[in-house]
């Protein structure tokens, strides 16, 4: 028997994308907005087929066959996440919808059980919204306050001022891993390492890191690690909370309803074990066996080759956007994602997105919900360029072209 | 003058040349440099559309009893739609504004590849001019009366 050789083959890899043969006006769809939700491999899409077609039962409980299959292959999801980021155990991993809730969850509970008046909760400037504003909710119920810590003029935080921000009344750090907006790869094992010699914990947003990067919740030391089906090959709908043990348990419910229950009464009710006490209600179980196939097809590849020829395109792609006069390029960290924010002189970027998308060539234009990043330089928004391991350096050849032509136009 | 309706054949008519998309573009980038201008003083939160994802500000005078807009946008693309619809509205009285039916936007492809953003604004763009045009025209029966 011979061992398949291990190798990162682009064109395979393109095949198993469908959508990538997609042809809206002249040529196939050069997808460039991968921060904002990932393509679909065939696996994912066959999975979702499969299982509402010969498989759709609502898990746990249930004694029939085909519950029994959905439950399996859910909680072996659960299993599959809890390897793939390397948590010590799989009831500290939440099916949530994503992202958002991941947070708005910790926001609840972690907030109303350890957050009282006067507190501090110290969130990076390079938030997305959703790592900003359920934290003000938070502050705003508990009496409590959202601290800012800036960054440098490199999209990068200002590891220099983290000791000082810390003290006995913050809470809770939150930041992302990558940066959604700018692409920042932040120093997030360091940031834990600090916040954890005063005693805080730590949440990191890692909606933009999981597909780049290799993850490992335990060696970072993260309290909290949240990230989103989508973003990672999987279905919308569905993404995950890491939480320590120690965490979750002393947490309360977020929600109420059915499966996160021991027993009901209209004395007294009790709250079932980690983690289906923070899962009430029908899970969402479909997307969630997807999910498990999505990490499934990435874990095959392999998160190192991924980062490394994504790392490639970034550099291919900056090289070239650079020799664009007039083109400014936002977040110039050393350690950044796939991602590319710029501008093009004083242009407003939806004129170049809505044009580039005549070039069958898509790209997110606008604040990416990170408002205070974009005020902090002075602009209202930037063309976000965020590629995938799926994406080529010819797409960029042709994007640049592209854009050159819009830029001569808008000139 | 040209009615609402043929002024806006003809801007279909015009438009209706170009196949390719980018000439398209061109023709919006050259009629963006024809839009009256807003004064300064107006560009404030008062005069902005809501719904855009760049900032549109919009003023209406009567002059002479003819509605005569001025506007201006950050982006050129929403500037030379402006434009247009100006072209459409501007010199008339209220009361034909008022009750104008818009259908060009929608015959020159524009409104399908209009981004969701800007479409919520450019629906808010026209709602915006047709209030400047039942303002003043409430205005003008109630001077009548």
């Amino acid at each position: 028997m011979t061992t398949k050789p291990c190798t990162f083959d682009i064109e395979q890899i393109r095949a198993d994308f469908p959508i990538l043969k997609t042809v809206k006006y002249k040529r196939p769809l050069v997808y460039f907005d991968n921060g904002a939700t990932t393509q679909k491999p065939q696996i994912v899409i066959d999975t979702l087929m499969e299982y509402y077609s010969t498989k759709n039962s609502n898990i746990h409980r249930a004694v029939h066959y085909m519950s029994q299959v959905c439950t399996h292959s859910y909680e072996s999801v659960r299993k599959t996440v809890k390897q793939f980021i390397n948590a010590a155990y799989e009831h500290e991993i939440v099916f949530t919808s994503g992202t958002t809730e991941s947070i708005n969850l910790v926001a609840n509970s972690f907030g109303s059980r350890f957050v009282v008046e006067g507190d501090e909760i110290l969130v990076s400037q390079l938030e997305h919204h959703s790592n900003i504003v359920p934290w003000q909710l938070m502050a705003e119920r508990q009496n409590a306050k959202v601290v800012m810590w800036p960054m440098n003029d490199k999209g990068e935080l200002r590891m220099d001022l983290l000791d000082g921000l810390l003290n006995e009344k913050t809470k809770l750090v939150c930041l992302n891993h990558v940066s959604n907006a700018l692409g920042t790869i932040n120093p997030v094992e360091e940031v834990i390492r600090i916040a954890h010699q005063k005693n805080i914990p730590v949440l990191v947003d890692g909606a933009q890191a999981i597909q780049h990067l290799k993850v490992d919740v335990q060696a970072l030391d993260a309290d909290f690690y949240a990230f989103s089906g989508h973003k990672i090959y999987g279905p919308t709908g569905i993404g995950v909370l890491y939480g320590k043990s120690k965490w979750l348990e002393a947490m309360p419910p977020y929600k109420g309803g059915g499966d996160m229950v021991k027993k009901v009464s209209f004395e007294k009710t009790t709250y079932a074990d980690l983690p289906l006490k923070f899962e009430a209600g029908t899970a969402n179980y479909i997307d969630a066996i997807a999910l498990g196939e999505a990490i499934n097809y990435i874990d095959k590849i392999g998160l190192e080759q991924i980062a490394s020829y994504e790392h490639e395109l970034l550099l291919y792609a900056e090289k070239q956007l650079k020799t664009i006069d007039g083109v400014r390029i936002f977040g110039t960290s050393d350690h950044k994602a796939a991602t590319v924010s710029f501008t093009y002189k004083n242009t407003h970027p939806s004129d170049l997105g809505e044009m580039l998308d005549k070039f069958d060539i898509a790209v997110r234009t606008g604040s990416h919900c990170a408002q205070p990043l974009m005020a902090y330089f002075g602009i209202g928004g930037t063309v976000r360029m965020s590629m995938s391991f799926y994406n080529t350096k010819e797409e960029i050849d042709y994007f640049v072209a592209s854009l050159k032509k819009v830029c001569s136009m808008l000139d | 003058m040209k009615t609402i309706q043929e002024i806006q054949e003809d801007i279909i008519d015009e438009i209706s040349i170009f196949d390719d998309w980018m000439d398209k573009y061109n023709y919006i980038i050259e009629i963006a440099k024809e839009l009256p201008l807003i004064d300064e003083k107006f560009k404030t939160p008062q005069y902005i559309i809501d719904g855009c994802q760049s900032k549109v500000w919009i003023n209406a005078e009567l002059i002479d009893g003819k509605l005569m807009y001025t506007a201006d946008s950050d982006a050129i693309i929403s500037k030379g739609i402006i434009a247009l619809l100006i072209k459409v509205m501007s010199g008339r009285v209220p009361s034909e504004v008022k009750d104008a039916e818009l259908f060009f936007i929608e015959k020159i492809g524009l409104r399908e590849n209009l981004s969701p953003n800007r479409a919520n604004g450019l629906v808010s763009m026209i709602k915006q001019m047709k209030l400047f045009a039942i303002a003043y025209d409430a205005k003008n029966k109630l001077t009548s009366n």
